[in-house]
């Protein structure tokens, strides 16, 4: 029996015998993008669709994304899974201030996007009101292949991000419609 | 189940006398209503008389009925019997103006938690209560929820209105 | 000998330390603050802060007609969402006085008690997990993706099914659904009772959980326990044998109980509660009986979309239902059902209007976990961490 293995997207680049040379922008984010280490923001039920991802069935160790970091210095992606409510809103925004850069936020389910079928007066409308989102998962709760494929989307964002981006004034005034400095 | 009905009117009867209002039938629960200010004295009585021996709270829900005068707010008890197995309701009205109600902490520590949670959603005064804060909500909220006159949504969003549903 | 007291230097120049325990945690599995106040690793003192997911539930179901009420159930506890499901369509059929076909009932105790064993690995394999047995859990999760298969044939969905409908079910069980129910049964009680190998008499798993946060009988009944947690400090109730619902009482199940209410006694009984759902799923196979999975209440009962799309009658009775034109009878009605931690009950208000004009939930967990800080008191700190996943609060049901 063999097996296809297909090696990672080499990026663009010089080739010749023995040596290989590129931007360093490219492999750093080649090697951010296939290490992502998510901090699972869980709240309700689309943590157990996450739990249902993390376990053996769908096993997001295939992405590289296994090794979650529940300390937000360590972590690269927030991913906010489940209703977010008034009381809980400053909590996520100071876990996301805690994060180091570069980071990027995953919104997971309908809740977390955009309060959801909760319009109700405890439940904040979409997490986008008090951080920024990098990718919106939808459904209720979402599938794990859905979970997969926002982390692939995740995957791609990092990898052709531009090492510079997150020093520029448009970023910073991004952050600053959000009020984070 | 009528009997239980009867037995537990005519032992209510019996000691709180005019303070005893109604007791009926409702689907399959036998459902007594008592002024209120026999409440502390109904439930510990329910649960110390032996041949009642109501040991066990199931639920404290509270009511608001804006449009009965004099008795706009109603709290209701849920005990059952874990011996023979048997349900009832209780049912204390009072008026928007005095929604002092003792707590019933002593009798059953699990009332806790529902007092408070009753004190958040339509801010029932459980006086004797250990700690009585608000459970689910902030903190800063400044009204009580359940009420019927307070609004369901959010006033926060702008991207729902009523040109969108056609009204 | 005088009785006063000696005056301890030691004891007065203690230090205690404060550690903020949530509301994300990694070991607490959904959202829960508790500030503890440490002597060292033991807990002096824990005080509980709740209310971090409330999504309003009670004051949202006042707002919607009776059928759309059944997701907002889905999202009470949503490890087990079927039961919940199902509750709320037996509460609103008492409600209306609605007698639902044999065969329906014994789908819904099929539906019920597959929810029951899909919260209950949720709940061994996390108590497995927090002892350090991360195998469990990778292992015997799998099972809830074939229980999550059988979900998906019934009613399309995973997690939040949204199953049955107001006086049936939907619709009737597919051949690819039995024949999937089928091979779930034949694998099933493998991997359990592998898993149940792997944990039950590990020296570690004992020595870790047995004597770790107990509560007696008495003061559980006091807090208001229910469910396994209750059955685990030694008292037999159940509401599926003490009010039997949706035929209950046709099947022959025992009621494990535990002796001390420990960590360990909760986890044994969850362990055969689910042997005895795997045995009432067989009972409920096996005597199936034949007819109509749903009632006449034409009122009531969402019709199929097929007919809404070709029949004049059919679609008459879907914007009746949709738009909330039908007359529901006046009263209130307490209904309760066992579901993974307890009686969950719905005591609903109608006064004829569209929608409800009051439902309380009673929640299990959120009565329940008023208890912990008691159970957690003169402990370790990592004994309160397994105390709480094998209480298995679930934030959804406990904030409503």
């Amino acid at each position: 029996m063999s097996i296809d293995i297909k090696p990672e997207h080499k990026p663009e680049g010089i080739e010749g015998a023995g040596f290989f040379a590129t931007s360093l922008e490219k492999v750093v984010g080649l090697a951010r993008a296939n290490s992502l280490w998510p901090l699972p923001f869980a709240t309700s039920c689309c943590g157990i669709e996450f739990m249902a991802t993390m376990a053996s069935h769908y096993d997001l160790a295939r992405f590289g994304s296994e090794r979650l970091s529940f300390s937000p210095r360590q972590a690269d992606l927030l991913m906010v899974m489940g209703t977010i409510s008034k009381k809980m809103g400053p909590i996520l925004r100071q876990v996301y201030e805690q994060m180091a850069e570069p980071k990027w936020v995953l919104s997971m389910g309908a809740c977390a996007s955009s309060g959801g079928i909760f319009d109700t007066y405890s439940v904040l409308q979409g997490i986008d009101r008090i951080i920024p989102v990098d990718v919106y998962i939808p459904g209720c709760p979402p599938r794990p292949e859905q979970v997969l494929d926002g982390i692939l989307k995740i995957q791609e964002l990092s990898k052709s991000e531009s090492l510079r981006r997150r020093d520029t004034p448009e970023y910073k005034a991004q952050l600053a419609l959000y009020g984070i400095e | 189940m009528s009997d239980l009905l009867t037995t537990v009117a005519d032992k209510l009867k019996e000691k709180f006398g005019p303070a005893f209002i109604s007791a009926e039938m409702d689907y399959d629960f036998p459902v007594f209503t008592l002024e209120k200010s026999v409440l502390y004295e109904t439930l510990s009585f329910l649960k110390s008389e032996p041949e009642l021996n109501f040991n066990f709270l199931t639920t404290i829900a509270g009511i608001h009925y804006p449009d009965m005068k004099e008795k706009e707010f109603c709290i209701t008890y849920h005990l059952h019997n874990l011996f023979l197995n048997h349900r009832i309701r209780l049912k204390f009205y009072m008026p928007e103006s005095d929604m002092k109600v003792p707590s019933i902490t002593h009798i059953w520590p699990t009332a806790n938690w529902m007092e408070r949670q009753e004190y958040d959603f339509f801010g029932f005064n459980f006086t004797g209560h250990p700690d009585l804060r608000r459970i689910l909500n902030m903190d800063e909220m400044n009204y009580f929820p359940l009420r019927k006159q307070y609004p369901l949504e959010d006033g926060s969003r702008d991207d729902k209105n009523d040109k969108q549903f056609g009204r | 000998m005088d009785n006063k007291k000696e005056f301890n230097q030691a004891e007065a120049e203690k230090v205690y330390n404060i550690l903020n325990l949530g509301p994300t945690h990694p070991a607490t599995h959904g959202i829960f603050q508790n500030i503890l106040k440490m002597d060292g690793e033991i807990i002096v003192e824990a005080e509980p802060t709740i209310g971090y997911i409330h999504r309003a539930f009670e004051k949202l179901a006042e707002h919607r007609p009776y059928n759309q009420i059944t997701p907002i159930t889905d999202r009470l506890n949503y490890c087990s969402s079927p039961i919940n499901n199902l509750g709320w369509h037996m509460t609103v059929e008492k409600l209306i006085g609605c007698e639902v076909p044999k065969r329906a009932q014994y789908l819904r105790v099929i539906i019920m008690e597959l929810a029951r064993i899909a919260d209950h690995i949720i709940c061994t394999t996390i108590i497995g997990q927090d002892t350090g047995a991360t195998t469990g859990f990778l292992y015997f999760f799998q099972m809830r993706e074939k229980i999550y298969e059988i979900y998906e044939e019934i009613c399309g969905a995973r997690l939040t099914t949204n199953i049955g409908r107001i006086g049936g079910m939907e619709r009737d069980f597919s051949p690819v659904a039995i024949a999937k129910l089928d091979k779930f049964m034949q694998e099933f009680p493998e991997y359990l009772k592998e898993f149940q190998k792997l944990i039950e008499r590990n020296r570690i798993f004992m020595d870790r959980t047995i004597d770790c946060g107990p509560i007696s009988g008495e003061r559980a009944l006091a807090y208001g326990f229910t469910g396994p947690n209750l059955r685990a400090a030694g008292v037999d109730y159940d509401v599926r044998v003490a009010n039997p619902y949706s035929s209950y009482e046709d099947f022959d199940f025992k009621i494990p109980i535990g002796q001390n209410g420990d960590t360990y006694d909760r986890f044994m009984v969850r362990i055969q509660e689910m042997w005895e759902s795997v045995g009432i799923i067989r009972q409920a196979l096996d005597k199936m009986p034949t007819g109509p999975f749903h009632a006449d209440v034409p009122d009531f009962y969402l019709p199929p979309k097929e007919e809404v799309y070709s029949k004049m009658e059919a679609l008459i009775y879907h914007f009746k239902i949709v738009m909330g034109e039908t007359a529901i009878p006046k009263g209130e009605v307490y209904h309760s059902v066992e579901g993974g931690n307890g009686e969950l009950g719905f005591y609903l208000i109608s006064d004829g209007g569209r929608t409800p004009y009051r439902l309380h939930f009673r929640r299990p967990c959120f009565i329940y976990y008023q208890a912990y800080p008691e159970m957690i008191t003169n402990g370790l700190l990592s004994d309160a961490i397994l105390t709480m996943s094998s209480l298995n609060v679930i934030a959804g049901e406990l904030d409503a």
